[in-house]
Parts: structure tokens; sequence; C-alpha cells
């Protein structure tokens, strides 16, 4: 019988560590088969942040790094200064890439470092134990906002992809959703389109997923994707903010 | 072979492009600054890359992508920006990838000064960063050594798998001297087959890692450091002793204190008091061996410094109680003048007495 549907090869076949119904697999899975179907497998680097995805080194087959909180933009940048004709990438979860790691992200898209991010928002820290991100809604409950997050305390969430979509040195950023099939279909072109980019030579290249959070968020994870519809849509327009004329 | 006259920031450029490093990361700060300038237009040259990061932080953790591929590596700040590395410091340490970073040292704590010091010895040879590691720490005193030193950190960071630290001062880095460099001799990077360069023809998958999520697995991984610390303690202590034959008196100083230290036993020489300088040019591992070799047969050390006491700790610890071990130093980027120094020596020999 013919094979409709397999494990893309830059993915191991191994069981992942995160929870039902979180879409961390999903994003996992959607890089895994961009690397396959654009052939780049033996030339792909991975950098690993810290947050729930530390382990995607393990997840994906290329070579990798783990890097420190907020820092794969500054260790990606170190890989690709080194060997400029291999394809390179993050992965950063919000509390990296939004708060720790704000500096980094924006210098490497400044700088126009040729390398791919893949930026997981689910508007929480989650590996920590569901305190507040950068990300997280007004309004929103997380253990370190109980009564919600309020404006005048911890101020309002931050649209990264645009702030970055602003600098010259940016090639390509867009926003995706995970929270259904289309969008789903849709978030796999961009990350596509953010590789080509990057395979193109033409500068910084960042795809925002955005992600859903069921353990934290406290939903069962059908809730979750709806609750991200809902809420997380209306403040995260999708979209792409940038892109260069090569590649539409 | 002519000598030529350099700087002693430009010595490490120099010094790193002879040992074949071909990659600076780094942030501006006083009183390093001739460094980034030199390697700014030298690493063109020789078809590196000199590239300017947007902190201390972010500066290091580009040495430790760059550092995981196999290329030479290295970065250069001086106290507050090597504060800020220490997390990354502590990553390279952890994931064992080779590269140097320079530390020239200037007035703290805080914001400090710019003046001369050598108040970030605990830092680098006492940890710095999180957890168990150390850094191999050199301390050269002169241009020429820079030089040399410099293709031995390269030579050790890789030997080792461990990042080198090569700590001086305002007086070494902006000071001139005839330095001998020679002909560039053709070098020959070490195999690393450690290092991630993409699975290409198939090859294993590589990783470049400092997480052992598995307490067992991370005690193994820090035993494994410790052998590797042990041997290092055991054949890379390196010192130099300047006139200790019959001393019963012996200084122990490095970088720019060993030299004042220097004409300081010239004139007790003269005048006859039997006083000699041992000078560390490794601070860790620290020369225990060449205090050992020493103790039975001095009756006092001085240890001068431009801090308010670090190194000695060390020396005291080496030398194990057998005799009394005296501090002098200077502070917040002063510099121990040689009158002093002397005068320290005699009270020590007159019993306390000025």
């Amino acid at each position: 019988m013919k094979k409709v549907f397999e494990r893309p090869k830059s993915l191991k076949d191994m069981p992942f560590h995160y929870c039902p119904g979180c879409t961390h697999g999903i994003a996992h899975r959607l890089v895994a088969e961009v690397i396959d179907e654009l052939q780049v497998f033996e030339k792909a680097i991975a950098v690993a942040p810290v947050g729930c995805s530390v382990f995607c080194y393990e997840y994906f087959d290329c070579d990798a790094y783990q890097a420190s909180h907020g820092r794969a933009p500054a260790v990606a940048t170190g890989i690709k200064r080194v060997l400029p004709d291999r394809v390179v990438f993050t992965y950063q979860g919000d509390g990296d890439l939004a708060a720790i790691g704000t500096g980094e992200i924006v210098h490497s898209a400044a700088r126009g470092e040729n390398f791919t991010v893949i930026f997981i928002n689910n508007a929480i820290y989650a590996m920590t134990g569901g305190q507040m991100a950068p990300t997280t809604l007004l309004g929103q409950k997380t253990t370190t906002t109980p009564f919600g997050r309020d404006h005048k305390l911890n101020g309002s969430p931050v649209r990264m992809s645009e702030m970055l979509s602003v600098l010259d040195g940016t090639a390509y950023a867009a926003r995706v959703s995970l929270h259904n099939p289309a969008n789903v279909t849709r978030a796999k072109k961009a990350i596509k389109k953010a590789f080509e980019v990057q395979i193109a030579g033409l500068g910084f290249s960042i795809v925002e997923v955005l992600s859903s959070c069921p353990t934290n968020w406290g939903l069962p994870p059908l809730k979750a994707l709806k609750w991200l519809e809902d809420n997380m849509l209306p403040y995260y327009p999708l979209g792409e903010f940038k892109k260069p004329a090569e590649v539409i | 072979m002519a000598k030529i006259l350099m700087k002693g920031n430009e010595a490490i450029g120099e010094g790193a492009v002879r040992a074949g490093c071909r990659y600076f990361f780094g942030y501006p700060i006083t009183p390093q600054s001739e460094l980034p300038h030199y390697l700014a237009k030298r690493m063109p040259e020789v078809g590196g890359l000199y590239l300017q990061a947007e902190s201390e932080v972010a500066s290091i953790n580009m040495v430790f992508g760059a550092a995981g591929t196999g290329a030479r590596v290295m970065t250069s700040s001086s106290g507050p920006g090597i504060s800020l590395m220490q997390e990354g410091i502590s990553y390279l340490a952890g994931a064992e990838l080779p590269c140097v970073i320079v530390n020239m040292i200037r007035g703290g704590p805080g914001l400090g000064n710019i003046a001369p010091a050598q108040s970030d010895y605990f830092q680098a040879t006492k940890g710095g960063g999180h957890g168990d590691y150390r850094l191999i720490v050199l301390a050269p005193a002169s241009v020429q050594e820079i030089i040399d030193l410099m293709q031995d950190a390269f030579d050790l960071s890789d030997k080792y798998r461990n990042p080198v630290m090569l700590m001086g001062d305002g007086v070494l880095g902006q000071m001139m001297e005839p330095v001998e460099i020679g002909d560039q001799k053709p070098f020959e990077l070490p195999e690393k087959p450690w290092a991630v360069t993409g699975r290409l023809r198939g090859k294993e998958k590589r990783l470049i890692n400092s997480l052992y999520i598995v307490p067992e697995n991370c005690e193994v991984h820090n035993f494994k450091l410790e052998k590797k610390y042990t041997g290092i303690k055991e054949a890379e202590q390196r010192w130099e002793e300047y006139r200790t034959e019959g001393a019963e008196m012996v200084m122990v100083a490095f970088g720019t204190s060993a030299r004042i230290c220097k004409s300081v036993v010239d004139r007790c020489r003269e005048e006859g008091l039997p006083v000699g300088l041992l000078r560390p040019i490794t601070l860790w591992p620290f020369p225990e061996k060449g205090i050992v070799r020493l103790v039975d047969s001095v009756k006092s050390f001085l240890t001068v410094e431009m801090n308010m006491g670090q190194m000695v700790e060390d020396v005291r610890l080496s030398v194990n109680g057998k005799r009394p071990v005296h501090f002098y130093g200077r502070v917040g980027g002063m510099i121990p003048v040689a009158r002093d120094v002397y005068t320290e020596v005699k009270k020590i020999f007159n019993g306390g007495v000025a």
C-alpha cells in the first residue's frame, strides 16, 4: 500500500515531552517538513532556547546547539558568520525572545543576520509554571498576574513581529497561528518562505507562531484552541508584515 | 630578527591573528579599546571577521556559537563587561568549548574607574559564573609575553576544550615595548571531531550542550570536568623565578605588580638583602609547585597585588602554614610604588619595624 503520510525525516522518532494538546509538536513538524522539502537537512543547524522547547535539539535530527536563555540569536550569529552556507535556525518561546532576549533578537534583525527564527507565542511562561510573559494579554490570569494582567502595573503585551518588521535588516516577518488545520497549512507556507529567504541570502527572517498552552491556561486542548482564536487573534493580527520581492 | 615597537593591546590582537584566530566579537570598553581598533583593521586583511556586538552578553554568546563550529575565536573586555559575560562563560565551560577571553582589568567594584587593577583575580580563578568550573588564566607581564601567551592561550583552549582567560590591565595594554614577532608561522588547527558543522554526507548528529537534566548524568559530567581540571593542575602550572637562589624572603606577584617587584628585588639584592620574586604566569592553575619548592628554604613570603588581597589566599594555601605570608596592595586603580614595596620588605626584615 502506498504511504501517504509519514514522519518527516528531519524529526526524530521518539516521544516528545510536551503536554497533551500543546502545539509545539505541530510547530516542530512544520519546521521538519520544510527542512525536508527544501532538502537542506544536511546543512541545517538548530539552536534551542531555554523554555519548554529546550529539548528541541533532541527532536530535530539535524546538528544542534542549546543556547542560554534569550541568547539563541547571538549564538546563531556566531555560527552563521563562520558557516555562511549552512541553514541556521533558532526556535524560541516568548519569554526567551520577547523578554530576556529582546536585545539579541532586535540587533540580530538590525544587522540582517541571515538566519531564521521560529518564535512560539503562547502568551505565557509555561515551563516555569505559568507566569506572565511579555506577550500575556491584558486581563489574562497567570500565576504572577492572579487578578489578570493590569496595564498600569505590567504594561501591554508586545507585538514582536510588527516591531522587527520596521528594521531594514529584517527581510521576512510573519505571524501565523496553529488553532485550526487551515491556519496550520498557512503557517507551513510562512515557515517555508522564511527558510527560502535565508537560503537566498536575503537577511533576517522570523515567523511568529501563535500557540496554545492548555496546561498553563487551565483549559482542555480544544477549548485552548478556541481561546487562542477568540483572544489572541484580535490582539495579534495574522499576516506577513515584511517580505522581499524575490520570494513573493 | 628585527624588533618592532608595539602596544600591549595591539600585541594581543596580533598574537591572536598569528595563533590562527579569525573571529572576534566584542563590545567597546576602556581600557582595552586599542585591541578592537587593531582587529577591526587586521581581521579583514587575513580573511577574518571583526563583529561589534550590542552587548557583552551578546559577544560571549556569539563566541559560543562560533566556538561550537570549531573556529578559533575570541572576545575581550574589562571588569564590568567580563561580569556581564559570566553566564556565557559558564555555558562555554559546561559545553567544553575552546575560546580566549581577554580581561584588561580596571578599578572596581561597580563602575570603579579605568585605571589599572588586579581586582578580578577571584572572578577569574574561583569561578565568576555559576556551577563548578575552571578557566585557565594566563597573566603576561610584558608585551613580548603577551604575543607569546596568545599562541599558548589558543593552544591550551583547544587541547583541553576549555575557555582560557588572558588577564592584563591598562598598564600592559597601553605601554609600548620592543617585541620580536618574527615571520608568521604556518599554523595547523587541531582536529575537532566534536564541532557542529551540519550533518554533511550523513555524518553522525553532533550537539553543543551544557544541559544534563538527569542529576546522575550531570554528576558524571562534573566528575569528567574535574578530572580534566586535575590534569591541567598537574601539567600546566607556570611561573617565573627571579633571583630566588638563597632568598630568605620571596615576593609573589603577577603582571604589572611583578614588574615593580622585580626592581625592588634588584634594589634589595644590591643592598645585600636576600630577596627574590616568584611570578605566577598561570593564575589558574596557581603555581603551587613553585611555592612548595621554595617554602622550606625561605623564611617568609610577601604577596604584592593591585587589590585588597586575592591571590594571597592561594599563596597561603600553597604555603600551608609553614611560613608567614605577608600582603601589600594598592587598589582602586592605584599602582604600588617600588619605594613603598621596598619599605614593606625592610619592615618585614626588621621584625615589623619600619
